[in-house]
């Protein structure tokens, strides 16, 4: 198959339209923003601006959300080297040798390697996505009823056990995910199921109010009065300081390769999103290591290997979104669920109806990327006076934006009082020890994987074994049962990196 | 720190209660046959299914050392930050409805403020007040979101 640079050559086009260009700058600068911010997450900014895109052009719409998801990844690298704040899950592991370097007055060379790193990642992971996703779209275009209902159970499954936390517990979470997205009339009969006769859940609940829920409202319950004091002692830093040596730059040249592909290669397992991938390469960096011992104390190696493997698999997690339908994690569920209210449907169909959209990613990703380091680069003195913004001014404002966004989703206040009861829930859910994050996954799935599961048993007649006789079904559900054992082998004997992953991201 | 996760059983327990809630309330709709499924088939499978977890979880709470599942010590809940996020939020929708964007702004973003307990009542006068301001330009003159600035809706 031939890759079309044609097809490139017109997402560029679509991407480079004035207002095109304005979407990508909003998101991404926004993205950056929300990165750098302590306390406030990727999940919450995108879910926020969602509202104000209903009446955008889809395309640009897809182009700014998707440049907030990238944007924070750049932002939360500044937060974790110079305030030492795990405040987004993908960079935690960046804080350890980040802020060591930080004290010791190197926090701009730590914060250069960085952007290198997420400079090359992000490139490959794009290039990546070019050359992939059109192909795997190809061969999912053959897939029945019954090997997209087994591939999305695989991804449900991948989603809700690799992620951080329990794996049984994350399976409870995705089903809760899938019945809430069961609430509103059915398809096919018109019956309205759980919606006790409130007509405001006829067309089932608003993903926006879901989300603000859980992860906004949610996190200011957990958060108000309980967070520590900054220290920005190490704060102070120029442009000139972004510059790093020679000798450093010859000691992140490989972690930096190294960390690129362990990203690339996580976001291909469906539901191993960034943070698993910057785990990995951590682990990876110290343990072919010669020396270490320095890890912990400022090896520019443990900046340089993670932050690659972050960028190069989110953009790469953009992979199964775009071509088949299924996202790794819940930000790109929560993309996948604006697709969905734009009126496009996601699958292998996406990228040849709707060329423009997905090469017109693809070129804007390429072009928020840039803007990012434009925006990086110079401006690294108002990003880091961002930081100082505490978080007692913080969450005050964002509960205003969540009340008026959420509003805005459909001109109806009863989203909000929906918002404040999965807030409360929510809470209740993280009080238990739950991770949140996989109902998304299931909300945002859920419909579709009971319309491909319906469809599947009327073709086959109610024969339920229709799922083991097609091979590419089968092969998707040998895989799950591959996953549920490997998951009670790693459990048995934790040292597997997955579950050093795991255990050291508690 | 404890032995297991006591946690756990009342994790179990809300999953085994929602699970069960579910697949009786889905079982009310008709579930049909495996070829022509009803639409409250999926629900009540769901439903078993999300309880059945609920008991596994429960059941492996004695197993399960407390370091081992998730989320790191939360602590008590903080009652104050509690109550006064989820009045400003209450207070933002009644407000909204019946008294218009500005009030509504104002007295979410104040109250919330109240909530920590680092904010003076002047901060969050001020906060408040910065806020009500940009949010009403942002909110109603460029975004024309479909709140009155006074009065009800």
């Amino acid at each position: 198959m031939e890759i079309g640079f044609a097809d490139l050559l017109h997402g560029f086009s679509v991407a480079l339209q004035p207002q095109n260009l304005l979407y990508c700058l909003i998101g991404v600068v926004a993205g950056n923003m929300v990165g750098v911010l302590p306390g406030m997450g990727v999940l919450s900014a995108i879910s926020i601006l969602l509202p104000l895109t209903y009446g955008m052009p889809p395309v640009g719409a897809i182009l700014m959300l998707a440049g907030l998801a990238y944007g924070a990844q750049y932002g939360g690298a500044i937060c974790s080297i110079l305030l030492n704040l795990p405040c987004h899950p993908p960079h935690a592991v960046t804080c350890l040798d980040g802020f060591p370097l930080a004290k010791q007055g190197k926090g701009g060379t730590a914060l250069g390697i960085t952007m290198m790193g997420a400079v090359f990642g992000a490139a490959f992971g794009i290039l990546q996505m070019i050359f992939t996703a059109p192909f795997i779209a190809k061969i999912a275009f053959q897939f029945t009823s019954a090997d997209i209902c087994s591939l999305m159970l695989l991804g449900l499954l991948a989603g809700s056990t690799l992620a951080k936390g329990s794996p049984l517990k994350g399976v409870a979470m995705t089903i809760l995910g899938l019945l809430l997205g069961l609430v509103g009339q059915d398809i096919n009969t018109g019956v309205e199921r759980f919606t006790f006769g409130i007509i405001d859940l006829d067309d089932g609940i608003e993903i926006v109010a879901l989300s603000l829920g859980l992860f906004g409202i949610a996190e200011f319950l957990r958060s108000v009065n309980k967070t520590l004091p900054i220290n920005t002692a190490y704060t102070k830093l120029g442009v000139s300081d972004l510059r790093p040596s020679g000798a450093d730059l010859k000691k992140a040249a490989f972690p930096v390769l190294r960390g690129t592909l362990i990203g690339s290669l996580c976001s291909m397992i469906p539901g191993t999103g960034p943070t698993i991938a910057s785990f990995v390469a951590y682990a990876t960096e110290k343990k072919i290591s010669k020396t270490p011992e320095r890890f912990g104390h400022g090896a520019i190696e443990g900046v340089a290997a993670p932050e690659a493997s972050t960028h190069s698999s989110v953009q790469g997690d953009f992979i199964p979104t775009m071509s088949l339908g299924i996202p790794g994690d819940a930000v790109m569920a929560l993309l996948l669920g604006a697709l969905i209210i734009h009126g496009i449907t996601p699958g292998p169909r996406l990228i040849v109806e709707h060329p423009d959209m997905f090469w017109g990613l693809i070129a804007s990703f390429w072009i928020g990327n840039l803007m990012l380091i434009f925006l990086n680069v110079p401006m690294i003195g108002v990003w880091v006076k961002m930081l100082m913004v505490p978080y007692r001014y913080l969450f005050p404002s964002a509960l205003f934006f969540i009340c008026i966004g959420v509003f805005a989703a459909k001109n109806t206040l009863f989203d909000v009082v929906t918002t404040l009861f999965f807030g409360v829930f929510g809470y209740l859910l993280v009080l238990l020890r739950f991770e949140p994050a996989p109902i998304l996954l299931g909300f945002v799935l859920g419909p579709r994987f009971e319309e491909n599961f319906r469809r599947a048993l009327v073709i086959s007649r109610g024969d339920l074994t229709t799922f083991l006789s097609h091979p590419i079904s089968a092969f998707f559900l040998t895989l799950c049962v591959g996953l549920i054992v490997a998951q009670l082998w790693v459990r048995m004997r934790r040292k597997s990196p997955l579950a050093v992953a795991s255990t050291a991201s508690d | 720190m404890k032995l297991f996760e006591r946690r756990d059983y009342y994790a179990g327990a809300l999953m085994m209660a929602l699970g069960t809630g579910a697949a009786i309330v889905g079982s009310r709709y008709e579930i049909g046959s495996l070829t022509r499924m009803g639409p409250g088939f999926f629900p009540t499978a769901l439903g078993i299914l999300l309880a059945f977890i609920g008991v596994l979880i429960a059941g492996a709470a004695p197993y399960t050392r407390a370091s081992e599942s998730g989320t790191a010590e939360l602590g008590a809940p903080d009652w104050r930050g509690w109550a006064c996020i989820v009045s400003g939020a209450l207070l933002f929708i009644l407000l909204a409805s019946h008294a218009g964007l500005v009030l509504a702004t104002f007295a979410c973003v104040f109250i919330a403020a109240m909530g920590d307990r680092g904010n003076s009542w002047k901060e969050a006068l001020g906060l408040a007040a910065a806020i009500t301001l940009f949010g009403v330009v942002l909110f109603s003159f460029v975004l024309r979101v479909q709140i009155p600035l006074f009065g009800s809706m």
